[in-house]
């Protein structure tokens, strides 16, 4: 039996520290007060004192609390035993289920050799043109959903977990709002991928500290799975919670700050989490798909700034549509060679005049005069938007090729386009308005 | 003598404060001992019998009162034949040796041989015996892949030396005794093919350094043409996420003219690695027959790796670059990304508690950064040789903003700015180089008076094309509609190139030479042409033509022909050179 402490020195925001001897770095204890048990982890170590992070928050701990030292770091248990279930940020059943013991984990172990990493190979098709043809996803990518809240991200991310082909599907729910907890399960529900599925959900109301332990859990028990030969794919709403609760302890802890309040190992601490994301030889994979919503709609502000480098790429969705700029898959070119041979083509073809066509659009609301170029950009601009940008297009990617032909045919001649003549040649539809166009 | 050992008293993230018994120095190696672990550390931090060292491990585990043992040794690399073809992480562990023994994950505390001991190098002695030598001179050479790699005088070894003995030609591995050198004290030294050198000192083994004045030719057009970069040279590539850093110095590393690549994957996607990991093996260098790989060693310590192993990873690979260059090869360092070599130094920073300087990075980070370029350079060796590092780091400036402390420490020691905009990739434009804003100050490939002719075009376009949004299309004269148009010609078909498209991807300087001159012969012309829509479709045309010119094999039937074209179009509409390019032209040929 290991000691028992009772003289809590020092409590500070969620941080307490103790007094106490034989404890080790990133050890875990259990602080009992007044207001029941909550876990803690050792965050310094300086001589004899001990400060502790307090899962379930510093309010309402004493001084004379008891603290108890495990002896281990964070665990979780895995087994099948975890389909189908839901647990709350630490671990604990949220269903009426039964709390799980058996075979223990660490979480947030080392991470993975480079080079036992593969050349991700397999495409991830959800049916949406603005993902499969300009932005394609591939197993094993760590890709978030960029938006301002109030867009319909948990809408979206709820559409590629169903109609992915994975095996598994792990929810990790930080800060997550009840309605959109219940809106996740529902779904999953009605989609028949409830038991495939493991919820990790810290919402709105519970303490800060958990949902820290959110990524973590969620990407161990990941691994475990991807190990035994699962296609895994986590979904993480909303990361920007997550790095918030980090700089809110970092300012508690008096750190300083390298950017608007933010610690200065953000990324590392980000990264860490993201490149969980492998495809592993001779067995399964991790994907994952996470949300980081951008306070002011501001793309450089740290937590979006900082995931965009760590991140594969990002969906950025406003006014409810994938937006073309901004929105990058960097995979994309590891699998889109090996679907069509006019794919790449026509993504970077009609980007570049989706670009032209902002233009025109920009000198027609200062009320320029339109050039026969410019009317037909407006055109396509138009087309596009209706036929592409759309979120309610759901179609498979020949299909969104064949209509992207379709709408530069409408709109130009093969010389107008900038693709190459032999493409033009084999994919430019026989009949088509684009005569009319030009007239 | 026996080394200091000390007492685990505190631990912070990755730093461990140490109570030390004994003697030791800043950047010395010690090891923080957990049971059968032995844990990598460096002192950064000395205060009387306090240290403060950063751990290159997770230190989830570590207790007060562990015990630390300290090597008297700074922080170094092995240096010897075998490194190239090599991945290893920041402190040069061989990361596929390390998955062989522990499998997919990283094991802390696993250490292995930097250079296999197993494997046997054809020696050739080159010094005889009673001569007289010093640090750096070539004892004998093995063959290493297409280079003959100079086995030297260690570069610590100070003061000259008489050769006792030297091996006879042989099968020899690395650790085996290939030479017994005697000091002016009559000490022997006894040498075998790898000795060691710490990483954050400058190898000085030379004569003297000279002025980077040869290009070095890196295939991509905008880069050669217009913002060069010379052997021995620096420059920086900062932009936003997204915009193209990171393939543009995997392009690079294929395609630049130099001897031997040193990748150096600091603190980012480990995905990255993976792929030139994967690929060199099977890619075929054309000038040498031999496997890109043989020609490139990777550092590898991204972004979940452990950060104060980051920290040091730019100064492994330099030094093994400066190694390479002391055998009379050019070498080039690619670091990606430099940032995030510069944010480790922060996290240390704040976990020392030292006064942050802006963004709360260290006051000491541009004295850093410079430090490490100045390690960039064209030297003269003692035999005569000419070697070369050019160091070529991405910037990854936090939102994107050039007005931050990293980007702005860069510019102020770089020789050559290559800044990626926001705008030109997200209308895939790429490479996504500003080509206003980047600057270079090496020369160019082509001829410089018709390259900077073609720059002021671009200004031009830029110029009007800005206008044109304020008075729009119709207020704009033909004339300077004409030079918009030609700017964004040039753009388009010299400027932007496709990274994979397998002829585009890599542009020789040949060919670059070549089609620049056909270039500027439209754009120095003045055009028979009177109304826009008729100008705009002609650059259409000719525009299509070109890029599937620039798709052709060089000097095949195709490109011969698209070619004949494409000086027909010009011709047909082509009038006199505008008066520019008059005076510039006689002033070329007088
Ligand atoms: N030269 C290029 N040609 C085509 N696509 C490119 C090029 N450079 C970048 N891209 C696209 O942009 C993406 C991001 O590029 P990357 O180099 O990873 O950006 P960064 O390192 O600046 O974050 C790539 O995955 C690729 O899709
Ligand atoms: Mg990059």
């Amino acid at each position: 039996m290991r000691k028992v402490y009772s003289k809590i020195e020092d409590i500070s925001g969620n941080v307490i520290t103790v007094e106490a001897d034989d404890v080790r770095y990133g050890e875990l204890a259990l602080v009992q007060s007044a207001h029941g048990a909550s876990l803690a982890e050792v965050i310094q170590l300086s001589y004899n004192k001990v400060s502790l992070q307090v899962f379930s928050g510093g309010r309402g701990v004493s001084t004379g609390d008891e603290v108890r030292f495990l002896g281990h770091p964070m665990q979780v248990s895995f087994s099948e035993n975890l389909l189908g279930r839901i647990f709350d940020g630490g671990g604990r059943p949220r269903d009426n289920g039964p709390a799980l013991e058996e075979n223990l984990i660490e979480i947030g172990g080392p991470s993975v050799n480079p080079a036992k990493r593969i050349i991700p190979r397999n495409m991830v098709r959800t049916g949406i043109p603005m993902i499969d043809l300009f932005n394609s996803l591939v197993e094993s990518q760590k890709l978030p959903i960029f938006s301002v809240s109030g867009e319909p991200y948990n809408e979206l991310l709820a559409r590629i977990a169903m109609q992915a082909e994975v095996d598994m599907i792990i929810l990790g729910g930080i800060g997550l709002k009840y309605d959109d907890y219940l809106f996740f399960r529902d779904t999953l529900e009605s989609g028949g991928a409830l038991s495939r599925t493991i919820f990790f959900v810290h919402t709105a109301s519970d303490p800060i500290v958990e949902s820290l332990l959110v990524p973590d859990i969620s990407l161990a028990v990941a691994e475990r799975f991807a190990l035994k030969g699962k296609k895994v794919l986590v979904l993480l709403t909303d990361m920007t919670n997550f790095a918030d609760s980090m700089k809110e302890i970092a300012i508690t802890q008096e750190q300083v700050p390298s950017n608007r309040g933010y610690p200065g190992d953000l990324y590392s601490q980000l990264a860490s989490r993201y490149e969980k994301a492998v495809d592993f030889e001779g067995a399964g994979s991790i994907t994952i798909l996470g949300v980081t919503t951008m306070p002011g709609d501001d793309v450089t502000h740290p937590v979006p700034d900082n995931t965009g480098y760590i991140t594969e790429g990002q969906y950025y969705l406003r006014n409810g549509r994938i937006e073309p700029f901004g929105s990058l898959s960097r995979l994309k070119q590891m699998v889109n060679d090996k679907t069509r041979k006019d794919h790449r083509a026509v993504m970077d073809g009609m980007i570049r005049l989706y670009a032209e066509y902002k233009e025109s659009l920009e000198k027609k609301s200062m009320g320029f005069r339109m050039s026969d170029w410019d009317t037909k950009l407006l055109k396509y601009g138009y087309l596009f938007e209706r036929e592409m940008m759309d979120l309610s297009v759901n179609i498979p990617l020949e299909g969104a090729l064949d209509s992207g032909w379709q709408i530069l045919a409408d709109c130009f001649t093969p010389d107008e386009t900038g693709l190459r003549t032999e493409l033009c040649k084999e994919f430019w539809p026989k009949k088509s308005d684009g005569e009319k166009a030009t007239a | 003598m026996t080394h200091a050992t000390g007492k685990v008293v505190g631990v912070n993230g990755n730093l461990v404060a140490v109570e030390v018994e004994g003697q030791v120095a800043l950047n010395e190696v010690g090891y923080v001992v957990l049971g059968d672990q032995r844990l990598k550390s460096e002192i950064i931090r000395i205060r009387g019998k306090r240290t403060e060292m950063q751990v290159f491990e997770m230190t989830r585990g570590i207790g007060i009162g562990d015990p630390v043992e300290f090597t008297g040794e700074l922080l170094a690399v092995e240096l010897g034949p075998g490194l190239l073809g090599k991945v290893y992480d920041g402190l040069q562990n061989p990361l596929p040796e390390l998955a062989e023994q522990a499998g997919f994950f990283l094991e802390r505390g696993v250490y292995l041989d930097a250079l296999e001991r197993g494997r046997k190098w054809k020696f050739t002695p080159r010094a005889s015996v009673g001569a007289t030598v010093t640090r750096g001179d070539t004892l004998g050479t093995v063959p290493e892949g297409i280079f003959e790699h100079r086995i030297m005088v260690p570069f610590n070894l100070q003061g000259s030396f008489t050769v006792e003995e030297v091996a006879g030609e042989g099968e020899y591995a690395v650790t085996d005794t290939v030479a017994k050198i005697k000091d002016e004290r009559g000490t022997v030294h006894t040498l075998s093919m790898v000795f060691e050198w710490p990483v954050k000192r400058a190898i000085d083994a030379y004569v003297e350094r000279l002025k980077p004045a040869d290009p070095m030719v890196t295939k991509v057009r905008i880069i050669d043409t217009f913002i060069p970069v010379s052997l021995g040279g620096t420059y920086c590539i900062p932009g936003p996420f997204g915009a193209g850093k990171t393939v543009l110095q995997q392009i690079t590393s294929r395609n630049a003219e130099v001897d031997i690549v040193i990748v150096a994957a600091c603190g980012e996607r480990a995905g990255e690695v993976v792929e030139t990991l994967k690929e060199f093996p099977e890619l075929i260098d054309p000038k040498t027959g031999r496997t890109l790989m043989e020609r490139t060693v990777i550092i590898c310590n991204t972004s979940s790796m452990p950060v104060a192993s980051r920290e040091a990873s730019v100064y492994t690979a330099v030094t093994i670059a400066e190694y390479y260059r002391q055998m009379g090869l050019n070498v080039l360092l690619l670091a990606d990304s430099t940032s995030r070599w510069a944010q480790a130094m922060r996290e240390m920073s704040g976990r020392l508690e030292e006064i942050p300087g802006e963004e709360a990075f260290p006051a000491y980070l541009e004295s850093v950064i410079a430090g490490f370029y100045e390690r960039a350079g064209k030297v003269r060796l003692k035999d005569g040789t000419i070697g070369s590092v050019t160091i070529g780091g991405t910037v990854s400036p936090a939102g994107g903003n050039f007005e931050e402390p990293v980007t702005q420490a860069t510019l102020k020691v770089v020789g050559a700015f290559h800044g990626l905009s926001r705008e030109r990739s997200d209308a895939r434009k790429y490479p996504s180089i500003h080509p206003l804003e980047s600057w270079s100050k090496y020369p160019t490939i082509v001829d410089p008076r018709r390259a900077g002719y073609a720059r002021e075009l671009l200004f031009r376009g830029n110029e009007v094309g800005q206008m044109m949004k304020v008075v729009g299309e119709e207020g704009t004269s033909t004339d300077d509609f004409v030079d918009y148009m030609k700017s964004e010609f040039l753009d388009a078909v010299y400027l932007q190139q496709n990274a994979f498209d397998p002829v585009d991807a890599a542009v020789s300087t040949e060919r670059q030479v070549h089609i620049f001159d056909l270039l500027f012969d439209l754009l120095a012309s003045s055009l028979k042409i009177t109304s826009k829509d008729e100008v705009r479709s002609y650059f259409n045309a000719l525009r299509q033509r070109f890029l599937d010119y620039n798709s052709a094999a060089w000097d095949s039937d195709e490109f011969r022909k698209l070619e004949q074209e494409i000086r027909g179009m010009i011709d047909e509409k082509r009038g006199d050179y505008e008066q520019a390019a008059k005076d510039l032209m006689a002033e070329i040929t007088a």
